[in-house]
């Protein structure tokens, strides 16, 4: 729900990819693609749907407005408020609850100076508490935009968050020294092929 | 068609019906909050939980699951009453106890059925949640606290009403509906939200804390402010009309009503004409019958029968008017006239002026051709009907004339009057889907008709039905859509003018040039009565409205709500409205005040009981006579063949809701009024 009145259209990078999600249905079941098209809407807009977003893609799909607003406030993914550029979302499910998000959630809290659901004055973080965001073998973990931050605790979480201050590149994935999910400090079994 | 067994009693119902629509079919009650039978079925509510015999091992939700051949379904076990107890126990948990202050109260479902089917107490101790009241304009109030997401209101606006303009926004514990934007509703069906609301969620704003249901006499009677004759249920509080409710009647307004029906009622306690005046020396004065009647005896004293004319209004009901024409047949004049727009019509066969399809016909229709008519604000009620073919597909719908803001896909041909012309010469495009249709429809509307050349337009639309099958002996598609609730039964009585006599605009030309001496005005208000000049105006009717204001005498009746009376609607049906309280002052039924100015004039009237002039009533038009039917109507000669004018077809330009002297004395309808024209303008929601 903002103020935001001036008109809003796709720009040629968004238009390209609605054209794509618009190929996937039928012509007459158009309205499938709300949600892509919500999402590009977002992205365009720095990560927040206005209200003129909502209702140009209700335009574009043939839907009444209030159809799309359904969609847009039932989804805690579509922000409806403007946020910060960087968005901190911790997940505190319990896996990564037992995994010490408590930590992770203390850290970020003390590095932002923002409480959970806030923005910093600057406008540049928010911080949100998620639920499981499916990588609870790599628990606790952030995501920040599309990228997930994984096996945090609360010093690499700081340092996380103050390289993201400076604005340095901080390579997704896990934080420890380990490929994706596999075992800490590299493989355990399987490490020698046997000849024979 | 599936047979099964409800509570023990076989039943045998449609194929496609629902568990629930059986256990009613076999008299077992099943409590429901959101299933209706009108609209989309949701399955939110769980209420109607029943248990069903060999199906999974819960309860199902009956009105959500398909009866089923040989299913053996139990409403009264045990588990049933627990489901039920513990539904109702969720839903009242965050529902305010505020019975005492809620307008629903004593017409509650919630209420109603927790009494019936909760538990004597509730368990909940904690905080309960608030929702912030929405705004959505002047008619529907919003206590949203009450809420329990039923979304009966959602469904009807969104499929029966056909504005989306509801929804169920944010998610679980959080759900709210509304409107998102703050933004009042634009239908003008609206006000079927409150009846339809089984909390007191959606209430009347206009009748919020003014009545108890137990205070009120209920009337079942019919509405007059538009030609479709919705049946209605008027509640009185001593004397005073308190509000309007909807009747169930399946073949005209199933059980919706428009708001002009339900919310214009505070009208008939306002601008009220409650005494006889007269006007003496340029101004008018109270006064009483006797002064009243003789000073209208002195002028009509010598008065050629030619130089005295009357024009029946658009309230009108058939027993005032049939009482007028007989007083103006005595009197010698021919100039008498109900069609105060001008409309071409009610000359020739009676299928030339009714809607003869009829209401309930459109669901039996394929195609549909509007000329000059905007169905939506001039018969919402049959708009909807409209709607609801829609729905159903296979129905296409073409307009010509003004573009319209319809509730349905219509595609456009456009307002010239040569689109019209090659339609009714059959060069137009859209004459071969006319030709393919097996049940086609054409909607003319008195836009249309009222103009110069609506005779032309009539007998043309007539012959292009006839050519392309629209007309058979099982199937009539030509139908006219009337605006106003006297105009058929005028057109029935013969309220034309007679030979030599003149119509509305003959009248004002008379009027402008001094050849008209006196003119009786039954309610006609629609009509500029500035335009009769000098001569000497009769207005009898309930309401201080245009007609009033330029007469010389004022003789105060009765509104639609204050006499019985009968009132033909646009299809030819034949209704009786009943008295639902009296006329304020010295209000008189408008039959009683002609029939004693007649015995003043010496010109009596043959009748001195409603049943008498019943029985000329029908004397006249044999066909008012059979109450509650169509009277089968000939189909002949109507019309007059001929060139159409170069001018397009425009719609009248009348405000939805203030289009009669009701509409327009009630404060409910001025602030609609405003609204629609300050959004159409663009305005904000600060204005005012």
């Amino acid at each position: 729900m903002s103020d935001q009145k001036e008109a809003f259209v796709f720009n040629d990078e968004m238009e390209a990819k609605a054209q794509n999600y618009l190929a996937r249905y039928p012509k007459d079941r158009s309205a499938s693609a709300v949600m892509p098209f919500l999402d590009l809407a977002q992205r365009q807009n720095g990560g927040w749907l206005s209200q003129a977003g909502m209702d140009y893609v209700a335009d574009r799909l043939g839907l009444a407005p209030i159809r799309v607003y359904e969609v847009a406030t039932f989804y805690s993914m579509y922000k409806l408020k403007p946020i910060g550029k960087v968005h901190v979302q911790v997940c505190t499910t319990t896996p990564c609850w037992l995994r010490g998000s408590d930590d992770v959630v203390g850290a970020c809290k003390d590095v932002l100076g923002i409480g959970m659901g806030e923005t910093t004055e600057d406008g540049k973080f928010s911080l949100a508490e998620v639920e499981c965001l499916g990588a609870c073998v790599n628990a606790p973990l952030i995501q920040v935009g599309d990228d997930y931050y994984e096996d945090l605790d609360a010093t690499s979480a700081k340092a996380l968050l103050e390289a993201f201050k400076r604005g340095d590149e901080v390579k997704p994935g896990p934080q420890v020294d380990r490929q994706t999910s596999a075992p800490v400090g590299g493989a355990k079994t399987l490490t020698h092929v046997e000849q024979g | 068609m599936p047979t099964l067994s409800i509570d023990g009693i076989e039943v045998t119902v449609e194929a496609g019906q629902t568990v629930l629509q059986a256990c009613e079919a076999a008299g077992v009650e099943v409590p429901r909050f959101c299933y209706h039978d009108r609209l989309e079925i949701a399955g939110n509510c769980r209420m109607c939980l029943v248990e069903m015999e060999g199906g999974p091992p819960k309860p199902i939700a009956s009105c959500a699951m398909p009866a089923g051949d040989n299913m053996v379904i139990k409403t009264n076990t045990p588990a049933v009453k627990k489901a039920r107890e513990g539904v109702m126990e969720f839903l009242l948990i965050n529902h305010p106890l505020d019975c005492p202050i809620c307008d629903q109260g004593g017409e509650c479902d919630l209420q109603d059925q927790s009494m019936a089917y909760g538990k004597d107490h509730s368990r909940y101790t904690e905080v309960k949640r608030a929702v912030k009241d929405k705004n959505l304009g002047p008619l529907v109030k919003t206590t949203m606290t009450r809420c329990i997401h039923c979304t009966r209101c959602v469904r009807f606006i969104t499929d029966v009403a056909g504005v989306e303009e509801l929804g169920a926004v944010f998610r679980g514990e959080h759900t709210e509906i509304g409107t998102y934007v703050e933004a009042a509703l634009t239908s003008e069906l609206q006000g079927n939200l409150i009846d339809l609301c089984p909390v007191g969620a959606l209430t009347s704003k206009p009748y919020a804390f003014t009545a108890r249901p137990w205070e009120l006499r209920h009337t079942e009677t019919i509405d007059v402010h538009d030609a479709v004759g919705s049946n209605v249920r008027v509640d009185t509080r001593g004397r005073q009309v308190m509000r309007v409710l909807p009747l169930l009647n399946e073949d005209i307004n199933e059980e919706w009503i428009s708001d002009k029906t339900r919310f214009a009622c505070d009208g008939l306690a306002k601008r009220r004409l409650d005494a006889v005046y007269v006007k003496q020396e340029g101004k008018l004065q109270q006064s009483d019958w006797d002064t009243g009647f003789d000073a209208i005896r002195d002028r009509l004293d010598g008065v050629d029968g030619s130089k005295i004319a009357a024009i029946a209004g658009d309230l009108a009901c058939a027993e005032s008017m049939t009482a007028l024409k007989d007083l103006m047949t005595a009197l010698g004049s021919a100039n008498i006239d109900c069609r105060q727009d001008g409309a071409k019509i009610g000359t020739g066969a009676r299928g030339g002026y009714l809607f003869n399809t009829t209401i309930a016909g459109i669901e039996n229709a394929d195609f549909c051709l509007l000329v000059g008519t905007d169905p939506r604000h001039e018969a919402s009620i049959l708009n909807a009907r409209l709607r609801k073919r829609y729905l159903q597909g296979g129905f296409t719908i073409y307009s010509v004339g003004a573009e319209l803001d319809a509730t349905f896909p219509v595609t456009e041909l456009g307002a010239g009057s040569d689109v019209l012309a090659d339609i009714i010469a059959g060069r137009h495009d859209v004459c071969s889907q006319m030709v393919k249709s097996t049940r086609g429809m054409i909607i003319v509307g008195q836009s249309a008709l009222a103009r110069a050349d609506g005779a032309q337009v009539l007998a043309g639309l007539k012959a292009i039905a006839e050519k392309t099958d629209m007309v058979t002996s099982d199937w009539n598609g030509f139908n006219v859509l009337h605006n106003a609730a006297a105009r058929v039964a005028g057109l029935d009585l013969g309220l034309v003018p007679g030979e030599g006599g003149m119509d509305v605009a003959g009248m004002q030309a008379a009027g402008a040039k001094g050849d008209l001496d006196v003119v009786f005005l039954l309610g006609a208000d629609e009509i500029d009565t500035n335009a009769f000049g000098d001569a000497f105006v009769v207005y009898i009717g309930s309401h201080g409205d245009n007609g009033a204001h330029h007469a010389d005498v004022i003789l105060p009746a009765a509104a639609y709500t204050e006499k019985p009376g009968t009132y033909v609607n646009t299809e030819g049906r034949v209704q009786r409205a009943e008295r639902a309280t009296f006329p304020p002052g010295d209000g008189r039924e408008d039959w009683t005040i002609l029939r004693a100015l007649s015995e003043r004039l010496g010109q009596t009237l043959s009748y001195d009981s409603l049943p008498e002039l019943r029985a000329r009533m029908v004397e006249i038009a044999p066909q008012l006579a059979a109450i509650d039917e169509i009277a089968a109507s000939d189909w002949g000669d109507f019309g007059t063949a001929g060139d159409l004018s170069s001018d397009d077809l425009a719609l009248a330009d009348t405000d939805y809701y203030l289009s009669n002297p009701v509409c327009r004395a009630s404060d409910t309808m001025a602030e609609c009024s405003d609204l629609k024209l300050n959004t159409a303008e663009g305005a904000t929601g600060t204005h005012g």
